[in-house]
């Protein structure tokens, strides 16, 4: 204690620290940059809505969504939902928003199926297998989505034969000038037994696949769920529907003077674009799960090996399940892509939402502002939700890492 | 039948022991990986193979699973030879053991689904059954306490047991070691060590890579010494360091003990 005081120093060890200048402390600084880019945003989102405003006024155009219960008076070449001339512009930009839907969920069904199929043939030990799902992506993946989208439409849906020479193919379809024709069912008296034979089926199948997991934890026991499932789901329905004198006939189109009549008509351009947008997509998702496979490391693939477990059972149980982690965020955002490449449709004339929505109705409306933050909107949300179950998703499947 | 067969095979090699190569040649390309290897490892002998990097050691126990695959000569494993046939090879390899120096644990199963995934898909036991398995070899490698972990959660050496637990879980009749301790913390090396001079001692046939010299004196029946390629040296441990005969063993022997 005694040594302390003797050595104490005239003055403070230690500067004690002096308040800085307001200037330089950091909290202050960023609450600056802060409060001026707040300014600068309101003050530009002012002038812009204020000159929309302006200039809408001295137009003398209403804004305001008035225009939705009116009349719209133009025909959709396809719909899902019952839609005429006659009916709303509401109901055409439900008409148009059920179509885009479709031919996204059609194309990312697709598009993640190649692409799974092309990005795990590029990986093959078999030369032609590895070589020709290169070759694909290499050519879709290069090639503009437009222009691919021209060539299924215009080279290849629109070069086929007339209605009189329609190439049939199996199952009483034909495939002419005018698009792809399936015969249409029609059930008859008793088809619901068949019906409700097929989700027996369906219930028995999940039963069977949950017992004999349990019975594979319990015994060991491999039991044939695939082929189980497959007697279940076809044999069952298909013996009712036998058994009660095949109440279900089908309306085959039939050539009747220019066209075919009856069955159902799927137009050219829905066709065009599916194999447009799903072919080109699963060009990106197969290098995705290309790189996700690569991703995982080999002495993984040498481990499953020295266990003895097969090459199949590997890909299965411990390199696919590794690679989808790395694989899910770049899927995702082909997904997203897909989606709103989908509006490339406008070019082969296929009604989807921004061709009937943002084209026609802002056509004949004029109500630009409202019409594009409507589709900004929608688009967004289509995303948005997207994004959230593939999040989800991969947070499901994350490691854990301590 | 087949088994009856299966024996005698077995029997009619059983006599020559537990691993045979004659006149095993492998090639990367032009690299001459392994020249002219003869070696024959009885059935529960111990077998430690030290060289310098690049010498080839790596290679050949990863020839006895087929891991890699030889070019020339004749290897055969417990009465099986491994050819291309693809059947000999999965017999081979559900009895082959093999612990790396990476683990290669698989990151996304926790312990005890690491443990059981080979005997359930491979070997057909029942859960229940392969987890009791699982559970015993986690008690004899002393981690029970980590079965619902998962492989990031433990540490180098806790991994290194799981992996040895792993691969004795398909019971198998040999056990390869690649390097077990090369990537672990000096700490850590013992624990591995250990579970490893326990499983000499209950008679597994064994043949492990390491530049652990204490644990080669102590367990191995014999010490090889591998440069380029080559067998140099094949001696029981105390011939092996007190008069080795090669100078190339001698200049590694230096390198290796004396720092």
């Amino acid at each position: 204690m005694t040594a302390t005081t003797n050595r104490q120093a005239p003055g403070p060890l230690v500067t004690p620290p002096a308040k800085p200048n307001l200037l330089y402390r950091p909290e202050f600084r960023q609450a600056v940059y802060q409060v001026l880019l707040v300014v600068c945003l309101i003050f530009a989102f002012w002038t812009i809505a204020n000159n929309v405003a302006d200039n809408l006024a001295r137009q003398n155009i209403a804004s305001g969504f008035g225009f939705w219960n009116r009349t719209s008076g133009f025909d959709i070449s396809q719909s899902l939902i019952e839609y005429s001339n006659q009916s709303t512009y509401g109901r055409a930009f439900w008409a148009g928003l059920l179509n885009t839907l479709l031919v996204a969920a059609l194309g990312i069904v697709f598009a993640t199926i190649i692409g799974f199929l092309v990005g795990i043939g590029r990986l093959s030990t078999n030369w032609l297998i590895s070589r020709i799902c290169g070759a694909y992506v290499e050519i879709l993946r290069n090639l503009p989505l437009l222009l691919q989208l021209f060539f299924w439409y215009f080279a290849v849906l629109k070069n086929l034969p007339g209605p009189r020479q329609s190439i049939s193919l199996p199952g009483g379809l034909s495939l002419n000038v005018r698009g792809l024709y399936l015969p249409a069912p029609i059930a008859g008296p008793g088809f619901d037994y068949v019906l409700a034979a097929l989700g027996l089926g369906i219930v028995l199948s999940i039963a069977v696949a949950i017992w004999a997991r349990a019975r594979q934890r319990a015994t060991g026991e491999r039991f044939p769920v695939l082929w189980t499932t497959l007697a279940l789901v076809l044999l069952l329905p298909g013996a009712v529907y036998i058994a009660l004198g095949q109440p279900l006939s089908f309306q085959y189109p039939v050539l009747r003077g220019f066209n075919f009549q009856g069955g159902v008509a799927v137009q050219p351009e829905l066709i065009a674009l599916v194999v447009g947008l799903s072919t080109y997509t699963a060009s990106f998702i197969a290098e995705i799960v290309r790189a996700g496979i690569a991703g995982v490391p080999r002495g993984q693939r040498e481990a499953a090996n020295a266990l003895g477990l097969s090459s199949g059972l590997t890909m299965r149980l411990v390199i696919l399940p590794q690679a989808l982690r790395i694989i899910i965020p770049p899927l995702t955002s082909q997904y997203l892509n897909l989606t709103k490449n989908s509006s490339l449709a406008v070019a082969i004339g296929y009604p989807d939402f921004v061709s009937v929505f943002t084209g026609t109705v802002l056509n004949q409306t004029g109500q630009a502002v409202e019409v594009i933050l409507l589709t900004m909107l929608v688009f967004l949300t289509i995303s948005l939700i997207t994004s959230a179950f593939m999040n989800w998703f991969n947070k499901h499947i994350a490691l854990v890492e301590r | 039948m087949a088994d009856t067969s299966r024996q005698q095979t077995r029997r009619a090699h059983g006599a020559a022991g537990a691993i045979v190569l004659s006149g095993v040649h492998k090639w990367y390309g032009e690299f001459h990986v392994l020249r002219d290897i003869n070696l024959t490892v009885k059935d529960g002998e111990k077998i430690v193979i030290c060289g310098p990097s690049g010498s080839g050691k790596s290679t050949l126990i990863r020839c006895i699973n087929r891991l890699e695959e030889h070019q020339q000569g004749q290897i055969i494993v417990d009465g099986t030879e491994l050819t291309s046939d693809l059947r000999n090879i999965d017999r081979i390899r559900a009895e082959v053991g093999m612990v790396f120096q990476s683990f290669n644990l698989f990151p996304h199963l926790t312990i005890l689904d690491n443990l059981c995934l080979a005997p359930v898909w491979v070997k057909k036991r029942s859960r229940a059954e392969a987890e009791k398995t699982a559970r015993m070899y986690l008690e004899r490698v002393k981690i029970p306490e980590q079965a619902l972990k998962y492989p990031g959660q433990l540490s180098g050496g806790q991994q290194q047991r799981v992996a040895i637990a792993r691969a004795l879980c398909m019971n198998p009749n040999i056990m390869l070691f690649d390097e077990p301790t090369s990537a672990l913390d000096p700490e850590m090396i013992k624990e591995v060590l250990d579970v490893m001079i326990e499983l000499a001692n209950s008679g597994m046939t064994m043949m492990c890579v390491t530049h652990e010299m204490a644990f080669a004196r102590s367990v191995a029946d014999r010490v090889i010494f591998m440069d380029r390629g080559e067998i140099v040296e094949m001696a029981p441990p105390e011939e092996f360091f007190a008069n080795p005969k090669s100078d190339r063993t001698k200049h590694f022997l230096s390198q290796i003990l004396n720092h």
